[in-house]
C-alpha cells in the first residue's frame, strides 16, 4: 500500500499539471478575474477553519472563528467581486455607443 | 467507512470538478461567468460536506465566523471601485494567508501529539507561508494604497537576511518534525513568517508589483496546500495547488513581459535611484510641450488612432474620458484600438478590467504581439499614463535598466501624444527619450482633464 502522504503528493502533482494547463489558456484581457478567482478558490481553507472553529478545543475555536471570518470574506468576496468584474466584458458596446455602425451603413 | 464519511468525500471530489470546471470556464469572456458560478457551487457543496463531519462538535463559532465574513465580503465586493482593484486583491491575499496560518497554529495547539512527522513538516510549513503571505500582503496593499513609500527599501546585506529567514525557517521546520513538543521552535517559525513578509516586500519597488501580487497569490495557494497535507484532506491540496500554479504562472509571464528574471524582481531593488551623471544631461534636451488645441488637431487630421494606457489612466481614473474620447473619434470615422501591456498598471489585467469598466468592447483591446506592427500604419497614438512600456530605449539602450523589455513601437506611427502628469521620470526613474523625439507632443497636467478637453475640441472643431 502507498501511504496516504505519497498518495497527497501525488494528488498534488496532478493538481500542479492540470492548474498550469487549465490557467495557460486564460487570456490576458481576464487575468484580474482569474486572480480574484483563484483567490476565491483559496478560500477553500474555509474547510479546514470550519474543522478548528468546530472541534472542542478552546483556543482553536477562537482562532477558528477568526479564520472562518477571513477565508468567508475572501470565497464570498472573492466570487461576487469576479463576478461583478465579468459582468463588464462586453463584446459590443452598449446601444448608445453604436453610431459608428450607423455611420458605416 | 461510515455512509455520512462517504457522502463528505463525494462532496469533495464534486467540488475539485467545479473548481477545475471553474478556472477552464476563464479561457473566455464568454464562458468566465458560467465558469465561476460553477466554482460557487463547488464552494458551497465543499462546505456543506464539511459541516456534515462528525469531528464538528459545535456550531456558534462556525455561525458567527461566516455571517461576519459573509457581510464584511458582500460590502466590500460591492462598494470598492475597479481603480482599487489591486488592493482589494492584496488585502484579500492577506485575510486568506491569516486563516490558512491561524488554522495551522489552532491544529498544532491541537493535535501536536498525534501528527505524523509528515503532517508537522505541513503544519510548520502551512503556518511559516501563512503568516509571511499575511504581513507580505499587507505591505504590497500598503504599497499600493501610499501608506508605505513605493520606492525600494534597501539596506546592507538584505537579501542575504532574508535568504537566511527562509532556510532558517526551512531548518526549523525539519528540526520541530523530530521536536513535536517544542512549541517555542513552532512560533519561533510562525514569527520568522511574520517578519520575511515585512522584509521581503520591503525592497520590492511599486512598478513590480504585479509580480509580487502574483507571487503572494501563489503562497496563499501554497499554504492551503500545506494544510491539505497536514489535515490529510485532498480538497484542499487540488484547491491550493491550482490557486498556486495560477500565481507562479502569472509572476512568470509578468517577469518575462518585463524581460527580467524572477530573481531580478525580488531581489533586484528595481528602481531604487537614477545615479545623478546619467540622469542630468539628459534632462536639458528640448521636448514639444502641446496644448490640448495642437493635440485636438492632430486627431482630427488621423484616420487611425491608439491608445495605450498606463497605470496614470488607473491614478487619474480616466478610463470613461478615454472611451468618451474614443468614441468620439469614432463618430468621425476613425480606427480607434487599444494597446494593452502585461505589466500596465498594478496587477496582471488591470488595465483590461479598467477599460471593460468603461464599456469599451474587449474586442478593440489588443496584446503587445498582436498589436506591434500596427504602430507604423497608425495616424496618432495616445498615451495615457504609460512610460516604461513605450520607452524606446528598451530596444535600443544596452546600458538602460529596462533594455530587452518588449516595448510598443509608438515611434513608429506618425504623430504620439503623450499624456503625463509632468516631465518627471516614472516609477522605474528611467529617461524616456520617446517624449524628446520630434513627431511626440507632451501634454502635461491631469489626464482626465485633458481627455476631457480634447472631447470638447473635437465637438468645438466640427470638420
Amino acid at each position: 500500500m502507498t501511504a496516504d502522504w505519497v498518495f497527497n503528493l501525488y494528488v498534488f502533482m496532478l493538481a500542479t499539471f492540470v492548474g498550469y494547463q487549465v490557467i495557460s489558456r486564460v487570456p490576458p484581457l481576464l487575468h484580474t478575474p482569474l486572480m480574484s478567482g483563484t483567490n476565491a478558490i483559496s478560500g477553500i481553507s474555509l474547510v479546514a477553519s470550519l474543522l478548528a472553529a468546530g472541534s472542542n478545543h478552546r483556543l482553536s475555536q477562537i482562532l477558528g472563528f477568526v479564520a472562518v471570518t477571513c477565508a468567508t470574506i475572501n470565497v464570498v468576496g472573492g466570487f461576487l467581486i469576479t463576478d461583478r468584474m465579468l459582468r463588464m466584458f462586453r463584446k459590443k458596446p452598449d446601444a448608445a455607443k453604436s453610431p459608428k455602425q450607423a455611420g458605416k451603413s | 467507512m461510515t455512509p455520512t464519511a462517504v457522502i463528505v468525500s463525494l462532496c469533495y471530489v464534486v467540488a475539485a470538478a467545479l473548481f477545475i470546471f471553474c478556472l477552464r470556464g476563464l479561457s473566455g469572456p464568454q464562458t468566465a461567468r458560467r465558469g465561476v458560478m460553477l466554482g460557487e457551487v463547488g464552494m458551497l457543496i465543499a462546505v456543506i460536506g464539511t459541516l456534515l463531519q462528525r469531528d464538528i462538535v459545535r456550531y456558534d463559532w462556525i455561525l458567527g465566523g461566516i455571517v461576519l465574513g459573509s457581510a464584511i465580503g458582500v460590502a466590500i465586493s460591492a462598494w470598492i471601485p475597479m481603480t482599487k482593484m489591486p488592493e482589494r486583491i492584496a488585502f484579500s491575499h492577506a485575510f486568506g494567508g491569516l486563516a490558512t496560518a491561524l488554522v495551522g497554529v489552532a491544529e498544532y495547539m491541537r493535535e501536536v501529539d498525534h501528527l505524523t512527522q509528515f503532517k508537522l513538516v505541513a503544519l510548520g510549513l502551512e503556518t511559516f507561508l501563512g503568516f509571511l503571505t499575511f504581513t507580505g500582503s499587507l505591505m504590497a496593499y500598503g504599497k499600493l494604497q501610499g501608506f508605505i513609500t513605493g520606492a525600494p527599501v534597501t539596506w546592507k546585506f538584505q537579501n542575504y537576511m532574508n535568504i537566511g529567514a527562509f532556510f532558517g525557517a526551512i531548518v526549523a521546520i525539519v528540526y520541530l518534525s523530530f521536536n513535536r513538543e517544542l512549541s517555542t521552535v513552532f512560533f519561533g517559525i510562525a514569527g520568522t513568517g511574520l517578519v520575511l513578509g515585512v522584509m521581503a516586500v520591503l525592497p520590492i519597488g511599486g512598478a513590480d508589483m504585479p509580480v509580487v501580487i502574483s507571487l503572494l497569490n501563489s503562497y496563499a495557494g501554497l499554504a492551503a496546500c500545506a494544510t491539505g497535507f497536514a489535515l490529510g484532506s485532498q480538497i484542499l491540496i487540488i484547491s491550493g495547488a491550482l490557486d498556486g500554479s495560477s500565481g507562479i504562472l502569472l509572476s512568470l509571464l509578468m517577469s518575462k513581459a518585463m524581460n527580467r528574471s524572477f530573481a531580478n524582481v525580488l531581489f533586484g531593488a528595481f528602481g531604487t535611484a537614477l545615479e545623478p551623471g546619467k540622469g542630468s544631461p539628459q534632462l536639458a534636451k528640448s521636448y514639444n510641450e502641446a496644448t490640448v488645441e495642437d493635440a485636438g488637431a492632430v486627431l482630427k487630421a488621423s484616420q487611425s488612432v491608439i491608445f495605450v494606457p498606463g497605470y496614470g489612466m488607473a491614478v487619474s481614473q480616466a478610463q470613461h474620458a478615454v472611451r468618451d474620447l474614443a468614441a468620439s473619434l469614432e463618430r468621425r470615422g476613425v480606427d480607434v484600438k487599444y494597446a494593452i501591456h502585461p505589466v500596465a498598471g498594478r496587477m496582471p489585467g488591470h488595465m483590461n478590467v479598467l477599460l471593460a469598466e468603461a464599456n469599451v468592447a474587449y474586442d478593440k483591446l489588443f496584446d503587445l504581439d498582436d498589436i506591434n506592427d500596427d504602430f507604423a500604419r497608425t495616424d496618432a497614438v495616445v498615451i495615457v499614463g504609460a512610460n516604461d512600456v513605450v520607452n524606446p530605449a528598451a530596444k535600443k539602450d544596452p546600458s538602460s535598466p529596462i533594455y530587452g523589455m518588449p516595448v510598443f513601437n509608438v515611434e513608429q506611427s506618425r504623430s504620439v501624444i503623450v499624456l503625463k502628469r509632468s516631465m518627471n521620470p516614472g516609477f522605474s526613474g528611467v529617461e524616456n527619450e520617446l517624449f524628446f523625439q520630434p513627431n511626440t507632443m507632451m501634454v502635461l497636467g491631469d489626464a482626465k482633464k485633458t481627455l476631457l478637453a480634447m472631447i470638447h475640441e473635437l465637438k468645438e472643431g466640427g470638420h
